[in-house]
Order: structure tokens, then C-alpha cells, then sequence
């Protein structure tokens, strides 16, 4: 023991001096707590404010601008009748009306001078859609409404060019303009002018890479859990796998992206940019996580099953495959279908196996060029055209909405299966 | 026939095969005599397995060699025609004319730009078709073989379970298996593509180049513009450094206020918000950061007086990038503060610390271990990260810690290198497998270090 000096005066809590140091004490504690709050509240604003610009601008781009153009069909198509553009017939007859020339000629008469460029490329196809659809309409004067050039859409949604804006003022003076839904967005492909564009050729580029990815990395993650959960025996093989599978999970994106280059299109020599690679390669990606999953969910359930079911005599393998992988199902279907959505999402590794091209028709078999919702968005970011900018949002939005359903799909899967023994 | 009405095809007749062997083996146990099973030594299913599965194996793999195989042999049969002997013999235009008959044979290409592949396109189609022909007939045999000799097998005390069963076993290896062939397929891969690159630019000027211009055709000895330095810079500016500044101070608080303050309830809300956060795509944080936080980031630049701000400011992709980190800093945060012993922390604030005290000075110098392994694998995270640079660093290499300027990263160069019709084996293209390679070592390391020391901290209190 020290002969130190120990002071016998208590404490005098209730002293100047104490009553001093807890209050700074006490600021200290409420400035700490404020700080951490903060953290929180950033963060959350961070997350409001990108969704927020995203709908500002994204629920526009499911949005055109239609203009009404008057069509006297009868005197137009020099008295084409209904039932010659119905039947059998109906597509050599549209063709031989040149629907495209019948547009411009009514735009031109109603509209005049300013008619130039004032319809969107695919009108004429619209104008058609209608005819085939309707053939009754050839046979009277109809008021259509059509989609306008993307320059006059940017105009009359926010500001746009000066002579498109003093177009759409005079447009808009005489009713002559409205806002529709775009239905070519949902249902159309990539395009160069962003008044046509639609996201249904890449979300399908999507799926057929999901479907690719999913029928790869879900049986493989499932067994390779399976395997190390229950039969490795401790080795140098096993611990190999093991290091493999946590150091795959957190290689970079664009590694597995090189990966793809290399191997499957340089070494295999498959098809560029097709969803076949794209699934192959995002399988690799998607695989660990699965197996990180898979053995978690695996190993949550009690031994006590297992021995049960060996102690009425099943086997090894039955054990597995009748107790143990049925009741650690939905802990794997969470971490695939959480795998899944990273995937969905994922775009450098697609960029780098030459999903970057200008693709203007969805795929139609696994090996065709294609591009995916992801790639898409980016391409479409790097567009000059103001009117881009809409559509890039609303195909952000559609991903979101995918992405938030997978993953709200996961945790119910969760919370709904999830067993606690 | 296509490849996939074939696969259809084996997978059919192998279901049929199922169907035949279970029935076999349940027509023993019907007429069984001792007992309600007999001697019946497997269930009648694991004999249609048996059966299913000796009828496709072997025609799989002969498919699957077939299909790598049969090409060259095609080849073969068209070049050793007559009509081939006046071929050009110089490699690259007889091997544009092959591809492009074979093309037009197939049906991908409809009409021949060169007037040779015209002529072996007839001689293609039918090579095409004799060796296809041959390929279903083998598959099919194999398949009736296999299937045959292992419906010859079943047995009433034939165990087939156990067969089943060690091909089952086989198939879980098989798979586990792949998980070693791809990182083998990363490492192989990378490495030969980068020392293909450094036997035309040396590896000095790679490693301690401080230029960054890669020249398309390079000379050996000279100066190629490969100086890789300003992109490691960039990479680790952007983020070990500017994302880190963000995401550190509010991953930890984040966790920090989540676990020691926030209520039962707030923390169930807050929780899968900032959950969220991970689960965005980057390329939607790359658009957000060049299309709003970008030009946000040089106004207030230009408020500031930083006079040569450019739109593609290193800031903006920093800052977004660790917004995007938040999460996994903060639950690894969680995860190391929530392992502390809850002795530690009770015995702290019995001695009268505050809340804030005991977390400054006893729970957060406990976990710090946990927490700078997070921080490790957030860097490694951040630097591999792709699009949020692509979209909204630029492309300019500038070995600079001004934040409002240009920085490139080399994960935007990889993207870059690789944009356009490259030939594969040209220099740019083996410069982006070499800064690959830079980059899977690097974070494989930062791996390894955090799972250590998350690892070796961990031990300490269990």
C-alpha cells in the first residue's frame, strides 16, 4: 500500500462545483445522444430525398403528351371501307393505304406550318394499332389523339427548348393538347428518340438472366450447404471450399464481370451479351450467398431431428433430404430470393460481358443479344436528349418496385416459416 | 434437332425410365411372400432413381463432350473436300470464310459477304448434319444401354438405395466443388491475362507510372502512359477516404444510437430502413449522385470560391458512395458492441458514468476490434465498387487530393478499357485484367485482415 494522502472531506454533491460538472456532464450525455440521432435522421433523409427525386421525376416518364388530330378517312384513304382493312387481308391492305403518309398529310392540313417534327416517330404505328384494332374508324371523320415529338413533350411537362415551348403555347391554346398514359413505355424496347422508348425488352433481358442464374446458383448453393453442414469431415478440402466461399462473397461485382470475359466469352466462345452468359456469370455471383444462407438455416436446425430419424433407421442422405432440408427451406428461399435481388440490381458485371450495345428488340431465346433493366438505366443516363432523364427515373422506379417486393417477400418468408426451437 | 428438344428428349425417356424401374421393384414387394415387404431391400422409388439415372448420366456427359468436340470435327470433314483445297492459307481470312460459311449453314447469317464461303456452304450444312446425326444416335444408344443394363439389375434384394445414395453423395461434392473452380477460374484467369499484359508494358511502369494515357499499340522500354498510381490514388481517395468520412461517423453513431438509445419500437422501424439503403442498386446511387448530388457539390464548390470545380467531382461520388456503406458499417457496429459483455457495461454505469461515458470509454474500446474489421470490409466493399464512379467520377486520371476536381478510380477504368470493339488481346484489354488482378488482391487482403480481426476478437470474450 501507498501512504498516499486520502482526503476524509466527503463529496459535497450539492457544491457549485459538482452541481457544475454533472450539468456538463448531463450536455455532454444529451449533445451524444443528439449526435446519434442525427446519424439516424441523416441517413433516413438521405433515403427520402433519393426516392422522392426519383418519383419527382419518374412518374412523368409513365407519362405522354397526346395531340388531337383530326382524320377525315374517307376523303384520306379515297374510301377504303372497314372490312378491307379486317381479315386475313388486313396487313397488305394497311400497307398499301402508307398509313405513315396518311399522318403527315392530316397533321399537315390541321396544323400547318408548325406541323413539321411535331408527332412522335411511332405515331403512324399507333395510328395503325388503332385501325387494326378498330377498322370501323376508316370508314368516318375521327379526332385521334397521338404522341408528340419528345422535344415538345419536355416542353409542355416542365421547361424545354424556346422554340418547342412557343410551339407548345400555341398547341395549348387551342386545346389541342392533353397528357395519356405511356403505354409504349411499359410495352415497348430501347429507341433512340426517348418519346418511343419502353423498358419491356430489358426487364425481359432481365428475367431470362434471372431465370438463368436462379436454375444455376439455387440447387448448386443448396447441395454445396448441404454438404458442408452435414457430411464434411474436417480437411484441407473442406477448409478450401470454406475460404473459397467467404472470399467469393466478397469479391467485387466487377472481378466476377472479368471473370465472365474471359471464360465463357473468350475461352467458351458463347454469345456476347446474351442472357445465357449474363445468368451464368451473375450465378457465380449469386452462389456463395446462397450457400452462406443455406448453411445458416441449415445449422439452426436441432440436432435432436436428426437423431430421431437415424434412430428409426433412415439413412445418411434421408435424413437430409426428408428432415433437415425441409425444415431449413425458408431460411434458404430468404437468402436466395435476398441473393436474387442483389443480382437483379447488379450491372457492372453485365457491362463487362458486352451488355452495353443499342438492342431495339427484346430477346427471343437465351442466346440472343440482350440487355438487362439495370444496363439499361445506365445507358439511358449517359443520354444527351432531355427527355431521357424521365425515363431513366421511371425504369428506376420499376427496379425499385421490383427490388423493395423481393425483398419485403423475404422478410414475410421469414417471419411467417421462421421456426424457433 | 436441336440440342434442347435432345436434352428434353434424354430427360423424358429418363423419366420413363423412373416409371418402368419403380414399377419393376413395386411389382416385387406386391408379390412378396414373407412379410409385407419380403426381402425387398430398397423402396421401389430408389430402383426408378437407379434406372433414371444410369439411362442419363452417360448421355449428359457424351452430349456435353460431343458438343465441345464435334466443331473441330466438322471442320475436319469440310477441309478435306476437294472444294476447300483452294482456300486462302493464311490464317485470318480462312478463318473468316470457315466462320462465315458456318454461320450462314447454321442459319444465323442469311447472305455471304465473301464469294468463297458461298461454295462451302452446302458442304457445311451436310458435315453439320451427319455429325449431328451421329451425336443424337450415340446419346440415344447410351441412354437405352444405360437404361437397359440397370432395369436388367433390379433385383428384389438389389440395394439400390445405396447406389442412389453414393450418387448422391457425389453430386453435394460436385457442387461444393464449384465454389473452388471459380475462385481457381478468377485467379487463372486474371494472372494469364496480366502477364500477358506485362510482357508488352513492364511491370514498374504499371506499379510506380504516375501517367495515366494508355496508348492502344505499345513499344517495349518506352513510355506507354500504363502508370497506374493516379488510379490507385483515385480508388482510395474516393474510397478509403471521402466515403469513409461519411460513412464511419454515421454507421457508428447510427448503431450506437440504434442499440444503447433508441426504443424497442423505433429500432424495429429504423432498422430495415437503413436496411434499405444496401438493398438500393448502385446504379441507381451512381444516377442520383450525377444527376443531384453532383451539380449540388459544385454550386456549393463555387460558393466557396473553387473556381475550376468540374460537374464530375470526386466529392459527390465519395459522399454517395458512403451513404451506400452506412449499413454495413453500422451492423458490423451492432454485431462487436452487442458482443461486449453486458458485466462491463452495467459495472461502468454502476460506478455513475453516463451512458455516453460508458460508450465512449468502456463499450466502444471493447469492440473496437469488431468495429475497424467492419471499417476494413467497408473500404474493400467501397473500393470495388463500380457504377456510382462510372456514372458520376469521370474518366480524367489526376494524381490530386482536391476533391472538387476530376478523379478516376480503377474501377472506372476497367468499365473504360473495355468499352468498344476491342480485340481481345490488345493492350487495353489486358491492362483491365491487370488492374483486375491489382484490385481482387487488394480487397482479398482487406478480407482477410478484417475476418482476423473480427475473428481474433471474438475469442476474447467467448
Amino acid at each position: 500500500m501507498s501512504n498516499a494522502i486520502i482526503d476524509p472531506t466527503p463529496t459535497d454533491w450539492n457544491g457549485q462545483i459538482m452541481q457544475k460538472r454533472i450539468a456538463r456532464r448531463y450536455a455532454a450525455e444529451r449533445r451524444f445522444k443528439a449526435m446519434g440521432f442525427l446519424a439516424v435522421a441523416l441517413s433516413t433523409l438521405f433515403l427520402a430525398f433519393l426516392l422522392f427525386t426519383m418519383l419527382g421525376q419518374g412518374l412523368r416518364g409513365f407519362q405522354r403528351t397526346e395531340i388531337a388530330v383530326d382524320f377525315d378517312f374517307p376523303a384520306l384513304t379515297s374510301g377504303t371501307t372497314a372490312a378491307a382493312i379486317s381479315g386475313p387481308n388486313a396487313d397488305a391492305a394497311l400497307n398499301s393505304m402508307d398509313v405513315p403518309g396518311i399522318v403527315e398529310l392530316a397533321v399537315a392540313q390541321q396544323y400547318g406550318d408548325i406541323s413539321e417534327g411535331l408527332l412522335t416517330a411511332g405515331a403512324a404505328g399507333n395510328v395503325r394499332q388503332m385501325l387494326i384494332d378498330n377498322p370501323a374508324l376508316v370508314t368516318g371523320k375521327q379526332q385521334l389523339w397521338l404522341p408528340v415529338d419528345s422535344r415538345l413533350d419536355v416542353a409542355f411537362k416542365r421547361a424545354g427548348e424556346p422554340a418547342a415551348e412557343q410551339t407548345v403555347s400555341a398547341l395549348a391554346q387551342k386545346d389541342a393538347l392533353r397528357t395519356g398514359f405511356n403505354w409504349t413505355f411499359l410495352t415497348g424496347a430501347d429507341a433512340t428518340d426517348p418519346s418511343a422508348v419502353g423498358i419491356w425488352a430489358a426487364f425481359k433481358g432481365s428475367l431470362m438472366t434471372m431465370a438463368i442464374t436462379l436454375m444455376l446458383a439455387f440447387p448448386i448453393g443448396v447441395l454445396a450447404a448441404l454438404y458442408l453442414e452435414e457430411y464434411a469431415t474436417k480437411n484441407k478440402l473442406t477448409d478450401m471450399i470454406e475460404v473459397s466461399i467467404n472470399n467469393l462473397a466478397a469479391v467485387p461485382s466487377i472481378i466476377f464481370g472479368l471473370l465472365g470475359l474471359a471464360v465463357f466469352l473468350t475461352l467458351f466462345g458463347m454469345p456476347r451479351s446474351s442472357a445465357l452468359v449474363g445468368g451464368l456469370t451473375l450465378a457465380l455471383m449469386t452462389m456463395p450467398v446462397i450457400v452462406i444462407a443455406g448453411r445458416n438455416a441449415v445449422k439452426s436446425v436441432p440436432p435432436s431431428i436428426r437423431e430421431a430419424a437415424l434412430g428409426i433407421g433412415a439413412s445418411p442422405v434421408q435424413v437430409v433430404f426428408h428432415h433437415v432440408l425441409p425444415l431449413a427451406l425458408p431460411g434458404i428461399l430468404t437468402g436466395t430470393i435476398i441473393g436474387m435481388a442483389r443480382a437483379l440490381g447488379e450491372t457492372a458485371p453485365l457491362l463487362m460481358i458486352g451488355m452495353r450495345a443499342f438492342i431495339p428488340a427484346a430477346p427471343q431465346g437465351f442466346t440472343d443479344a440482350t440487355t438487362a433493366l439495370p444496363v439499361q438505366i445506365y445507358l439511358w443516363s449517359d443520354e444527351v436528349n432531355q427527355g431521357f432523364v424521365e425515363k431513366t427515373s421511371a425504369a428506376i422506379i420499376v427496379l425499385l418496385i421490383f427490388l423493395l417486393g423481393m425483398n419485403a417477400l423475404a422478410i414475410y418468408l421469414r417471419n411467417r416459416f421462421e421456426t424457433r426451437w | 434437332m436441336t440440342g434442347t428438344a435432345l436434352l428434353f428428349l434424354v430427360l423424358g425417356l429418363g423419366l420413363i425410365g423412373w416409371i418402368a424401374g419403380r414399377a419393376r421393384a413395386a411389382a416385387f414387394v406386391r408379390s412378396a411372400k414373407n412379410g409385407p415387404r419380403g426381402t425387398v431391400n430398397s423402396l421401389p422409388y430408389y430402383h426408378g432413381w437407379f434406372v433414371a439415372i444410369c439411362a442419363i448420366a452417360p448421355a449428359l456427359v457424351f452430349m456435353f463432350i460431343w458438343q465441345s468436340i464435334s466443331p473441330s470435327l466438322v471442320t475436319n470433314m469440310v477441309l478435306s473436300a476437294p472444294a476447300a483445297a483452294d482456300l486462302p492459307q493464311e490464317g485470318f481470312a480462312r478463318a473468316a470464310i470457315l466462320s462465315e460459311a458456318r454461320a450462314i449453314a447454321q442459319g444465323f447469317q442469311t447472305a455471304a459477304f465473301q464469294d468463297e464461303s458461298e461454295k462451302l456452304v452446302p458442304l457445311y450444312a451436310s458435315a453439320l448434319s451427319y455429325y449431328k446425326w451421329i451425336g443424337v444416335a450415340a446419346t440415344l444408344l447410351l441412354l437405352f444401354a444405360g437404361g437397359a443394363y440397370a432395369f436388367t439389375r433390379i433385383k428384389p434384394d438389389f440395394r439400390a438405395r445405396s447406389k442412389v445414395e453414393r450418387v448422391v453423395m457425389f453430386g453435394l461434392l460436385v457442387a461444393s466443388l464449384i465454389a473452388i473452380l471459380t475462385t481457381l477460374g478468377i485467379f487463372a484467369s486474371l494472372i494469364f491475362e496480366s502477364w500477358r499484359f506485362f510482357s508488352m508494358v513492364s511491370p514498374f511502369e504499371f506499379l510506380f507510372g504516375t501517367e495515366w494515357n494508355p496508348k492502344s499499340v505499345v513499344t517495349p522500354g518506352a513510355d506507354n502512359g500504363y502508370g497506374a498510381i493516379p488510379l490507385f490514388w483515385g480508388t482510395i481517395f474516393i474510397g478509403a477516404v471521402i466515403a469513409m468520412i461519411v460513412a464511419i461517423p454515421l454507421g457508428l453513431m447510427s448503431a450506437i444510437f440504434l442499440t444503447q438509445y433508441a426504443s424497442a419500437t423505433v429500432r424495429k422501424w429504423m432498422k430495415p430502413i437503413l436496411e434499405i439503403l444496401a438493398g438500393v442498386p448502385t446504379v441507381v446511387y451512381g444516377y442520383f449522385a450525377a444527376l443531384t448530388v453532383a451539380p449540388a457539390v459544385r454550386d456549393f464548390a463555387v460558393m466557396l470560391g473553387v473556381s475550376n470545380a468540374a460537374s464530375d467531382n470526386a466529392l459527390a461520388a465519395g459522399i454517395v458512395m458512403g451513404v451506400m456503406i452506412i449499413p454495413l458499417v453500422s451492423s458490423m457496429s451492432d454485431d462487436s458492441i452487442a458482443a461486449v459483455p453486458s458485466a462491463m457495461r452495467d459495472g461502468s454505469l454502476a460506478m455513475g458514468a453516463t451512458k455516453s461515458e460508458t460508450i465512449k470509454q468502456v463499450l466502444l474500446p471493447a469492440a473496437l476490434p469488431g468495429v475497424v474489421g467492419g471499417v476494413l470490409l467497408a473500404v474493400s466493399r467501397a473500393i470495388g465498387e463500380t457504377m456510382i464512379v462510372v456514372m458520376a467520377a469521370g474518366y480524367t486520371a489526376n494524381l490530386t487530393a482536391n476533391p472538387f476536381a476530376t478523379i478516376t478510380t480503377v474501377t472506372v477504368q476497367i468499365v473504360a478499357l473495355l468499352t468498344g470493339d476491342q480485340d481481345f488481346g490488345s493492350p487495353h484489354t489486358l491492362a483491365a485484367f491487370a488492374l483486375g488482378l491489382a484490385l481482387f488482391v487488394t480487397t482479398f487482403f482487406l478480407n482477410y485482415v478484417a475476418l482476423r480481426v473480427v475473428k481474433k476478437y471474438r475469442e476474447a470474450y467467448e
